[in-house]
Formats: C-alpha cells, structure tokens, sequence
C-alpha cells in the first residue's frame, strides 16, 4: 500500500546510504569487469535499459516488496497497474508493494512518462521482471527445502510446497540473490489465471488526495524551506534592463532577490511575502520589449508559408488516381495550452556541491542532465525525484519550474527553495501544443470506394523536452550567458510528431502522405497529449465523413468497408452497437446530430472509437453534448477502471479543446493569461453521459490508452455538428459564434 | 495575531492580516488539501467551507475569518476512517491527478448540507465554480450523488439502531 | 339619501367602465396560414438584427429554455409576468397570428385575441417601429423553430391581473404611431433616438417610472430599475466619473468593456452580447443618441470632468508598493480601517494598478459607475454574485464573496470602497440596501 509521500525531513536529507545500494543494481556489469562485454539479447520493455533484476524488484528483511519504475504517476494510474502486474507476476498482495517512481538514484532510466508508452516499457519490465524473480525465489526454495522446483508455487509472499512447507520471501532474500541480469524470457503466467490482472483494483493514491495527505510536489514542506517566485519578462526575448533589486531585498521576509541576466526571481520567508516581493520587484523593473508575434487572424498562412523539411511518409500507387467523386478539404486547429490546474512548481536544494530537486517533470533524467548543463556541473551532481503535481498533459512548465528553483537554490545554498509559478505565467509561457493545417483531397469510385488519398500537413515540432543540453529549460535562456534552444527536429516516424496518425489506417489503393515540418516557431510549442494525432484524426475522421456523405453511405459502414484489421472493426462495431448507431438513422429534429469516429493512436497503439450525440442552439450556435458511446481496445487491460477513467477523461478534455479552446495573442504578447481569457469546459458543459466499453485482449501487448480518445473524440463532435446543423466546420474549436455564423439566421 | 477556529480546533496565527486564507492553511497550519490553482477565485481548487458557506481560500484575507467556523477536507474524515463525501469519491474512483478534487468536495459538502437530495443539474450548477482539467466531470457528479446517498444512510443509521 | 348617492356613482362608474371597455374593446384577429417558406431570407436576416437590437431573447427564453420559448420571469413593482412564448408553435406560441395580429400587438399592445397585454411588454417603445422593420421582425420570428411550452399566469394581485387595467393603462400612457425624425437632429442622431426610443427601449429600465408603472417622460434616462439591478440614469445626473462620449458607449455596448467606465455587468451583459452582433453603425446611432443626454452639453466642460475624474483615478490607485508598506506600517494606504485591510486581502489582487501579472485587469475602481452611483445596490450585487461570463465564452471573471464576508465586514468594505474610491458622499443606508437586494434575489425562475 502507498503511504502518501513523507514530509523530506533533514535527516533523509543527509541519508545517502541507502541510496548507494540500489544505484549499483543500476551499474551495468561492464564496470565491474575488465574488457568487452559480450552482446546482450534483447529484453522485453525497459529491462533492456536496466537488466539487473534489482533495479526493479526488493525484497527487505522484513518481507517488504519495493518494485521500481522509472515512470511518474501523472494522475494516470500508473502506480496502481504498475502494482498489479508486479503483484500478479510475484504472488503477493498488491498491499504489500511500495512502488517507487522516477527517481535519478533509485530507479531505472526509462526516458519521459509520456507517448502512452509507461504500460509497454515500464510495466512489460515489471510483468516480466516479477516473473523472472518469482523463478529465481521458487530456485531458491527449492535448494533450501531440498525438493524438485515442480513441487513447490508461490504464493501470497511465500514458497509454498506441495506437502505444505513453506518460505518466506524474506527469508530467501538475504543479500545479493536478484542481483541477476533479467532472461529473453519469462515464466509469465497464463492470463487465463489472472488474480489481479485485469481487476478494477482501487487506485493507491486516491485515499491519500481525498484525506488532505501531503500527495503533491506543492505540499513539500522540509524543514527551512524558503518559497521563491520568479518574474518573467514581458514578453518573449525581452531584456532586463533595470531593476532596484536592493529594495526589493528591504521588503518584509525576503531573503534574497536572484538576478542573471534577464532571469529574476526572488526568495522570500513566506508565501505571501514572496508573492508581494514579486509583484513590486515587476512592477520596478524595466525591460525592453523585443518580441513581434504573427497575426492570430492569419496564422495558418503564416505558418504554411514558412520554410519547411519536407518529408513523404506515405506513397502507394498512383496518388492522382482519378474517380467518380473528388473532394477536397482544408482542416486547422490553434495553439492549445495545457492548463494544468494547478500552475508548475519545485523544491530544490543545493547543499555541498549536490542539487536535490524535487519535481513533477515526466522525465527526471533528461531534466537531470538539462539541469547539469545549466549549472555547468557533472550530472551525478545533479539528483532529481519525481513527485507529483497536477495533470500535465504532456510538456508542461514543470521543467522549466524545476530550472527556476535550481537557479534559486544555488543562489541560497543550504535552503530548499520552493519555487512555484503563478497562474499567469503558467498560462504566458508554457509550451503550447502547436498550431496545424492539413489539406486532404479524396477520389471515390462509383462504388463508393476511396480510390486516392493525398494529405499533408503542417506543424512545427511537438517536442521541444529538455533532454540533455539546458537551452530547452526556459530559464537557461534568458540568463546572462545564455543557452540557445538546439534546432528543432520531428520526431520519426512510426510514431511521428506532427505527422503522428496522419496516414490514414484505412486501405486505400493510391495514398501519398507528406509531412510539412515547419521549424520556426513563432510560439513556444511542445508536447500536448497525442501530439499530432488530434489534429490529424480530427481532419482524416472529418473528411471520411464527407466522403461518405459524397458517397451516400452511412458513416459506420463506410468506415467498415475500409478496414481490414480486425480488432480495429471490432472496436468500431462495438461502439456503435452499444451506441445504438443503426437504430438512430433517418430524419432527426433540426439542431439534433450524432457523429462518430474512430482511430488507432499512432497506427500501432490502443484503438478507440467514439460515437457523439449533440444538439446545436440555433440562434446561440452553442453545443450541448449529450449522450457519448466509447469502446477501446488497449491489448492486455490491467486495470479496466484505469482505462475507462483515462478514456472518459480524454473524451472531456478533448471536447473541452474542440469547443470553446484557443490561446490568443496580440502582436506583442500571449493575451490568454488565465480562465477568463482561456475558458475550458465547465461541469455544467460537460456530456449528459459517457460509457466507456473495453475489448479486453488478455494475450496481447500493453498497447497504452492515455491519449487514443483526443482525435476520435474531436472528429466525432465535428461529424456531430455537420449532422446537426447541415453545415461542416473545419477550423477548430468549434466555438458558438463560428457555428452560428456558419448556420446564419 | 489572528485567532482562526479551523476544523474546530483554535489556531493563533501570525500572519499579515492581509494574508489569504490559503497560505495560512497550507504553510501555517500544514492543511495540504486545499490548493494554490489561480489565486484569482476562477477555478475553485482553494475551496473550504466558512460558516457553512464554500468561499474561495485564495481571495479571503484571514482578516475576515477571526471568530468564523472554518472546515477544510480534512475536517470530513481521514484514510482510515473517510466521511461520506470522501468515501463516494473512492468508491467512485473519482478523481485523475486528484488535484481539483478537495475543492471539489468542499462545495459538494456545502450543497449536501442545504440540499440531501440534489438533482444532476443543481450538482452541475452548484459546482460549476470549480475547474476539473483531466476530464473527470463525470465520476464526480457520480460522487456527489453517492455521497448524498451515503450522508442520508448515515444519518439514518443510527435511528435505526435507536429503533431496534 | 346617501344610498341614492352611493347607487349612482356605482352606476357612474359601471357605466365608465363599460366605455372604457367598449373603447378598448379590440376584437379577435383570425388565426393566419402561412409557411415559413414564403419569407424573403434577406428580410429575415434584418429581422435578426433588429431581435438582436430589440434583445426579445432576453424576455422570451428562460435559462436553460429553448430559444424564444418564453418563461423568463419578468419582475415588476406589481408582481412577476412571465414572458410568453413567441415561437411559431400554433398551439402555445404565435404560429397562428398573421402579421396584421403582430403589428398590432406591437404597435398596440393587444394580443391575436383580442386581450391587452401588460405593459411589462414594452410595446409603448415598440409602436415607434416603422412597418417594414415589424414586417421583418414578423419574418424572423415566424422562421424560428417551434416550440411547445404553454405560457405560465402572471403573479399579479388583483386589480392588477386584470385586463381591464392593462387595457386602461394603454388608454392613458400609449402615444401610438411610428417614429418620426426630428429634422433640427442630423440623420446619425434620428437613426439613434429611432432605435433607443422604439426596439432598444432602453427607458424602459433606464427611465422612473410613475405609480402606474408608466414612464415619466420628463425624466428621460433619468435612472431606473431593470431585473432587480438599478439602471443608472444615462443623462446629466449620470454618476459616472468620465461623461460618456459617442465612442466609449460605442466601445462598452459592443464589446462589454471601456477602460474610462468598466465592464457591462448584470442585464447589461446580455445586451451589449446582443448588440455585439448588431451592424456597428446601428451600435454607433445608439451611442450618438444617449451620449447626447450624458454629461456637460459643453466640450470644455467634458474635457474638464474627464481631467478630474482621470486624476483623481490616478491617485487612488492602489499600487503593489503601497500594498506592501502596509505590513512594514510605514503610511499604509489602507492598513488602517478593517474595510481596507479587507480590501487589501479580498480585492487587490485584481483591483490594483501596476506591477505584478499581466491578469485581464479591472478598470479603476474611481471610474467605476457602481462605486459612484447614489445607492450602493448594484456594487453589493457585485460583491456578493461576482461576474460571470456565459460558460465557454471568454470575458471577466470576479468571483463572488456573499459566503466569504459577513454582513459587518460587507458594509465595512463597501464604506471603505465608497470612501476611497468615490467623491461623492457616503452612502445613507447600507444595511437597508442590503437587505433589498437580499430580498430581490429570492430565484424565481421556473426549471425549463
């Protein structure tokens, strides 16, 4: 059972010792050996990166399992299915398991918790890491009682024989018996015995939220800790050119007032005193405004006519195949922020030439190494632990949090700093999810069959992470000597970037897919749940509807006589069935529409179908989402009420994004700075229902469900709308006053 | 010094009155439940309940609070023994990051002590102050209906064994 | 004797009131055919941008309700009316009535049927309305989509539920006929008193009213009560600091917000959503006209208040600095009395000036027209509800303190704002208006 996080006190502080133990299960063989390592087989998930057995499963002398990941819980889940596969795999009770998440001298580098890929790396590690040591302890059991490994089985803790002896877990662990590189294979457990698996076990963290315990990096309290703000600049690239920093420093409480450069903070006794200080040390000082933005009207054009890397990532047959029908489509989506609800923050302490910092970025090694470089210090110096903060959603501010308190803390050596970003800046200078433009043209022969397909799409990079050098931490930029971000690059294929789910998964005869990579970037853009994938199911499942409108066919058919996987029709049928597609066809009130759509995240992740059904206000053109049908299928299903919470929450946030969301700017600055300028969707705006149905696949790989609800979800209320109304939108969100002016009187 | 009643016990504190209620509970007190989300009462995660009332923790100067009844999530139960509301949340698996969630419960609180029996549409405009990010809307209507349930079995339980 | 007496003003008066009804005596208009096909959509267009001028929605959809469904309770000193349904539905909206029983009933007040409408229907500001606008109001209305919802009985004590009242009232306080332009006024000026005095009736909250709830002409604009908010008076006794100019009307009835006079707040937030969609050289007649009533007729003089207002706005901002001297005692602006210790807590984060985050940031409160109205209502509407934007849309957001302060500390705070941010003299009873708009607030809306 997780126990909510204690309270860092100083003596876990200086305690370092036990640290020393597991970083050396870390250690490769190699450093303990003299000339080359033999090469290595492949092992399953993130084994590969850590093989030693020990840098995922302990066991203590007191019969405690400790199993490590080196993901974060980001409000996910993770923690409670990372638990019950360990729990399964060694036959133990999910109760008795610790799980320790990122930690950079604890736990494996397992890179960010990000692309849905925790349950494939992290937990295929764990799954197949608990089964190799529940061999090992079986082994070990069996020597010691003198009997054949067939008569004994684990169980509950303990190795059970058949003629009823039985040992402890702890009493076979006693130094370095899992100090083993991990097999190819494993004895995994034959799903249909499951105990665990495949359970809607309750979440160990909830307990602690709802109790007020101390669960996020916010409520760290150690002892002498200062709180810190920073003071951005007003704009992107402006320059400090004054500031009276030594009156700030007279201010009630302050201890110290941080200046490099254009970087500016301030560390104060308390919270409020250190808000004050802030706001005058802004109000005080002078900066020179430097940036120009492009106009919000016409940043499309802006951004297609920029310089681009052109790369073809699709190209079958003849893509100008002609036919019966051609339709063709441009579809856009802005910038989208983030909005954690609860704004970025870190504690950091720099004490004898170590930084400590805690912090809830989704990759604690690529920070720490950022981090390293910032400071221009060796990366063992550097200790970075994962802790949670609020949802967020991909590449948030919390790097760059972690970066302003480490400033900070190097600037008060010997305090923690908790550094904690306003909502205003949260808003300002987060790194968006990037704004994209794709234009999609079809052929349909007089079957009713797509016979070509051509799309392409622009976007700039969505992911800007700090993964090694400092110039993708904010505040590296701006200092006095400062760090210039490395070029943006796309992310491969087949995963993709902006170019994530932009060849369609449906069988076309002549296709050809290019992606406009558009390095500029005129807005600080990053990672946002699914990436690309929003927009391009958004545009791909908006102009399979048009299509099949041309084609005269229903929606869900259509889509069906273009798929040949199986578990994607699977998924698209159920859907439907339980959505009660087929019955609902026909005439229906005007302002009344259903839409539904469907994608595979990445082509190669978890399925997920989505069915709408919506009215549309006539004279306020505003959307009032009614009932929502979803299935998904994520292969192996860990923990189903995970799934669906994840789902639900996809199909929420992503209406929120389709209907009402859009960072603005003027020509100098980013103008959505908080809820009044950047509203999400309220509970009185949210669906009257959500049902979630899961194709439970016990045999097949962990296929990740985090983000497979935020394309399917827009191109559903998008297909929803047209229905409603008679009118198709393509330009995202799909706000009130666009659908009225669509409608018209 | 300010005298704060806070989930019934008396706190003397010594902040600036100035000092919004949030601060004081998280960094003087060490309350973690209720959270710093926008200081600017748009999103409803600083939310307790004063007098009965669910007030905005980010924008209520303790100056204001000498001598009121001040509850926070805390005051509703603990891990090993939940209140009503805490209990629906996790029986409903309610809650994403979680991060929205106390404040949540705070006005859910306040709606079920007027209102035993509220309809989806008075939870949803009752708690239409609070922003919930991660999109977990639907499972805390869920909850508040459960723990209108669960208050109402509570309340009757011991009548019940009053009858016996 | 006296019985004599008393028989025969009975008979005086029976007799009056048979003239009266027999005079007001309209009769049933028969119930029309017609389709909705048959309208011009260039005219139904216009008819929207009039409804949107006109703000029907406002009276006739409840919250919640479906568009012109009617419902909302409209409340009046006599009692609520609620607004009828004026969808085409045949059996409980208009779709029976032709466009003869329309422009009667706007340029009359009497319904298809022959019955008198209460005078909550301003129909004494819509018989201004040409034939061809009511025509067009006539084609967007009867192009809606039906809807079935019977209208509710008024709550009116008698005499006044009765139509023999309304229909006396219409007798002694309809000036009937369209609109007619003054020549001395240049065209911009006639399109504006056109609009304000016939679809916007804009008086009709912003104008007193006499004990028969009718309009005193001769104190046009000169304040009024709309939806339980008190509508400031809009001519010389404006309490606004800045006069209003053509161009700040203009910029605070499109856009909800001017930097010399705040955010539209209360009713006027649905109007000015309106007029938002209203062509903007409609807007601009509006804001010629009723800035000609506000303020000095004088350019200089105008000049001379803005100047005032301005610096006195200037000098009562609340800076993050002096925020801050207040902890270290050193001349605290507003440390000193507990309503500015509360100020400085509850308000400053927003409504301060300079320095700090680039929030969507409150006009000062010194320019504010609440903060220097004659009675405190509307600022302890705003206190205690806040402002809210409709969901998804952006606009400002002040969060609501009613559950936050108690009562002391409400008029402890308001006496402070009056007194710090306001020339004018302190308000007489607090507690009292309070308790009034308390009263008012009681919900009355039906669920839809």
């Amino acid at each position: 059972m997780n126990a909510p996080l204690p309270s860092p006190t100083r003596r876990m502080f200086l305690a370092t010792g036990g640290a020393l133990i597991v970083s050396f299960a870390l250690e490769p063989a190699a450093s303990f050996a003299q000339g080359p390592v033999p090469p290595r087989p492949k092992l399953p998930g993130s084994l590969d990166k850590a093989p030693y057995l020990d840098a995922w499963i302990a066991i203590g002398g007191d019969g405690a399992v400790t199993v490590f990941t080196g993901k974060s819980e980001l409000g996910q889940g993770i923690k409670t299915a990372l638990i019950q596969c360990a729990a399964e795999e060694l036959d133990v009770d999910p109760a008795a398991i610790t799980l320790i998440t990122a930690d950079t001298e604890r736990t494996a580098n397992e890179g960010y918790t990000a692309g849905s890929h925790s349950m494939q790396d992290s937990g295929t590690a764990i799954l197949n890491a608990a089964a190799q040591v529940r061999g090992i302890l079986i082994e070990l059991a069996a020597t010691r009682l003198n009997l054949a490994r067939d008569q004994m089985h684990a169980k509950s803790g303990a190795v059970v024989a058949n003629d009823g002896r039985s040992v402890a877990y702890k009493e076979l662990v006693t130094g370095q018996e899992l100090h083993r590189t991990a097999q190819p294979q494993s004895p995994l457990k034959d799903p249909k015995t499951f105990t665990v698996i495949g359970k809607p076990v309750r979440r160990v963290d909830i307990p602690g939220k709802v109790t007020g315990a101390p669960m996020y990096v916010q409520d760290l309290r150690p002892e002498g800790m200062l709180h810190a703000r920073v003071v951005r600049p007003p704009n992107y690239g402006a320059e400090l050119v004054a500031a009276n920093i030594a009156a700030v420093e007279k201010l009630p409480g302050v201890i110290k007032v941080v200046r490099d450069g254009n970087f500016l903070a301030v560390a104060a006794q308390g919270e409020f005193q250190a808000i004050e200080a802030m706001n005058v040390l802004a109000s005080i000082a002078q900066w020179r405004k430097v940036a120009a933005l492009p106009d919000e009207a016409t940043i499309h054009q802006f951004l297609t006519r920029l310089p681009t890397q052109d790369q073809v990532i699709a190209n079958k047959g003849n893509p100008a195949q002609q036919g019966a029908h051609f339709l063709r489509a441009t579809y856009t989506r802005p910038y989208l922020s983030h909005g954690s609800i609860g704004p970025s923050c870190a504690v950091a302490l720099y004490q004898a030439d170590k930084l400590t910092v805690w912090t809830h970025s989704q990759g604690v090694y690529p920070l720490r190494a950022s981090l390293a470089d910032m400071l221009q210090v060796k990366p063992e110096q550097v200790h970075c632990i994962h802790v949670e903060g609020s949802g967020c959603y991909g590449h948030n501010a919390a790097d760059d949090a972690a970066a302003d308190a480490a400033l900070v803390a190097r600037a008060v050596p010997g305090r923690p700093i908790r550094l904690q970003w306003m909502r205003e800046q949260e808003h300002g200078w987060e790194p968006f999810g990037p704004a994209m433009a794709s234009n999609v043209s079809g052929a349909l022969d007089s079957n009713g069959k797509i016979v070509a397909w051509n799309y392409e799409v622009w976007s700039n990079t969505h992911s800007t992470r700090p993964g090694g050098p400092a110039g993708n931490l904010l505040a590296a930029q701006y200092l006095a000597k400062p760090f210039q971000p490395p070029a943006p690059k796309e992310i491969p294929m087949p995963e993709g970037g902006g170019d994530r789910n932009a060849i369609p998964i449906y069988t076309i005869p002549n296709e050809r897919v290019v992606d406009h990579f558009v390095p500029q970037m005129p807005l600080r853009v990053s990672a946002l749940r699914a990436l690309g994938a929003y927009h391009n199911v958004f545009s791909v499942e908006s102009f399979m509807d048009e299509l099949a409108a041309a084609a005269k066919a229903d929606p869900v058919e259509f889509r069906l006589k273009h798929l040949d996987d199986s578990r994607a029709r699977d998924v698209i049928t159920k859907a439907a069935q339980e959505f009660g597609w087929s019955k609902s066809t026909g005439q229906r009130p005007r302002g009344e529409g259903r839409g539904f759509a469907f994608a595979r995240y990445k082509n190669l992740a978890a399925y997920c179908g989505v069915a709408v059904e919506l009215t549309v206000d006539r004279e306020s053109g505003e959307v009032r989402l009614g009932r929502i049908v979803a299935a998904v299928d994520s292969g192996l299903a860990v923990n189903p009420d995970g799934i669906r919470n994840q789902i639900e929450g996809a199909i929420v946030q992503s209406a929120s994004w389709t209907l009402y969301e859009a960072v603005t700017f003027d020509r100098a600055d980013i103008t959505s700075r908080d809820w009044s300028t950047y509203p999400i969707l309220r509970l009185t705006q949210a669906p009257r229902s959500i049902v979630v149905y899961i194709i439970d696949r016990p045999g097949e790989k962990f296929l990740g469900t985090g983000e497979a609800g935020q394309g399917p979800t827009a191109a559903a209320i998008a297909n929803a709308v047209a229905d409603a109304t008679g009118v198709r939108l393509r330009d995202l969100p799909l706000t009130a006053t666009r659908i009225k002016q669509a409608i018209g009187v | 010094m300010t005298v704060l009643n806070v989930n019934g016990k008396q706190h003397e504190v010594n902040a600036d009155p100035r000092t919004p209620l949030l601060y004081v509970l998280r960094n003087d007190l060490a309350l973690n439940a209720a959270k710093f989300g926008c200081g600017l009462g748009q999103c409803g995660a600083c939310t307790v309940l004063v007098d009965h009332n669910p007030v905005f923790s980010c924008v209520t100067p303790i100056a204001a609070l000498e001598g009121r009844y001040i509850r926070t999530v805390e005051d509703l139960g603990t891990v090993d023994k939940p209140g009503p509301v805490q209990r629906a949340f996790i029986e409903e698996q309610a809650a994403q990051c979680g991060y929205c969630i106390p404040g949540m419960m705070m006005r859910a609180q306040a709606l079920l002590e007027k209102n035993a029996a509220p309809s989806d549409t008075q939870i949803r405009e009752a708690l239409e102050p609070n922003l919930c990010r991660c999109g977990t809307q639907m499972r805390i209507l869920r909850a508040v209906h459960r723990a209108a349930k669960l208050m109402t079995v509570e309340l009757q339980g011991p009548l019940r064994e009053a009858q016996k | 004797m006296f019985g004599r007496i008393l028989l025969g003003l009975a008979l005086a008066v029976a007799i009056a009131i048979g003239a009266l009804v027999a005079w007001q005596w309209r009769g049933e208009l028969p119930p029309s055919t017609a389709s909705a096909h048959s309208f011009d959509p260039g005219i139904v267009a216009k008819g929207a941008q009039l409804a949107a001028i006109g703000d029907c929605a406002g009276c006739h959809t409840t919250s919640g309700g479906k568009s012109y469904a009617g419902g909302f309770p409209v409340e009046t000193p006599f009692g609520i009316i609620y607004g009828p349904n004026i969808t085409p539905d045949r059996d409980t909206g208009i779709g029976t009535w032709s466009e003869e029983a329309f422009r009667r009933a706007m340029r009359e007040g009497v319904a298809r049927d022959g019955t008198h409408l209460y005078p909550a229907f301003p129909y004494d500001h819509f018989t201004k309305l040409t034939d061809g606008d009511i025509s067009a109001l006539y084609a967007f209305l009867m192009t809606r989509d039906p809807a079935m919802r019977t209208n509710r009985t008024p709550q009116l004590a008698f005499p006044l539920n009765s139509r023999i009242f309304a229909a006396s009232w219409q007798l002694l306080f309809l000036d009937k006929g369209p609109y007619r332009s003054d020549p001395s006024q240049s065209a911009d000026w006639n399109r504006g008193a056109y609009l304000v005095e016939g679809l916007g009736h804009c008086g009709a909250c912003h104008t007193p009213r006499n004990k028969l709830g009718a309009e005193e002409k001769h104190q046009r604009f000169a304040g009024g009560e709309g939806e339980n908010w008190n509508a400031p008076p809009l001519n010389a006794t404006s309490p606004a600091p800045v006069p209003w100019t053509a161009d700040q009307l203009f910029a605070y009835l499109k856009y909800g917000f001017t930097d010399q006079h705040g955010f539209a707040a209360g009713p006027m937030q649905l109007v000015s959503t309106n007029l938002s969609k209203a062509p903007n050289a409609d807007v601009r007649a509006i804001a010629t006209y009723i800035a000609a009533f506000a303020g000095p007729r004088d350019t200089a003089g105008r000049q001379r208040q803005t100047d005032a207002a301005l610096a006195f706005a200037q000098q009562r901002a609340l800076t993050v600095n002096e925020l801050s001297r207040a902890t270290t005692g050193a001349a605290p602006a507003n440390g000193a009395s507990p309503g500015g210790t509360l100020f400085a807590g509850a308000c400053a984060t927003c409504h301060r000036s300079g320095g700090g985050l680039p929030v969507s940031r409150p006009v000062a409160l010194a320019l504010s027209t609440p903060v220097n109205a004659s009675r405190p209502d509307n600022l302890l509407r705003i206190v205690l509800n806040g402002i809210h934007p409709p969901p998804g849309r952006r606009g400002p957001i002040m969060p609501g303190f009613s559950g936050a302060l108690t009562d002391p500390q409400l008029f402890a705070l308001v006496d402070y704002v009056r007194t710090h941010y306001s020339r004018g003299p302190a308000w007489a009873n607090v507690a009292a208006a309070l308790a009034d708009v308390r009263r008012k607030q009681t919900p009355t809306t039906e669920a839809p």
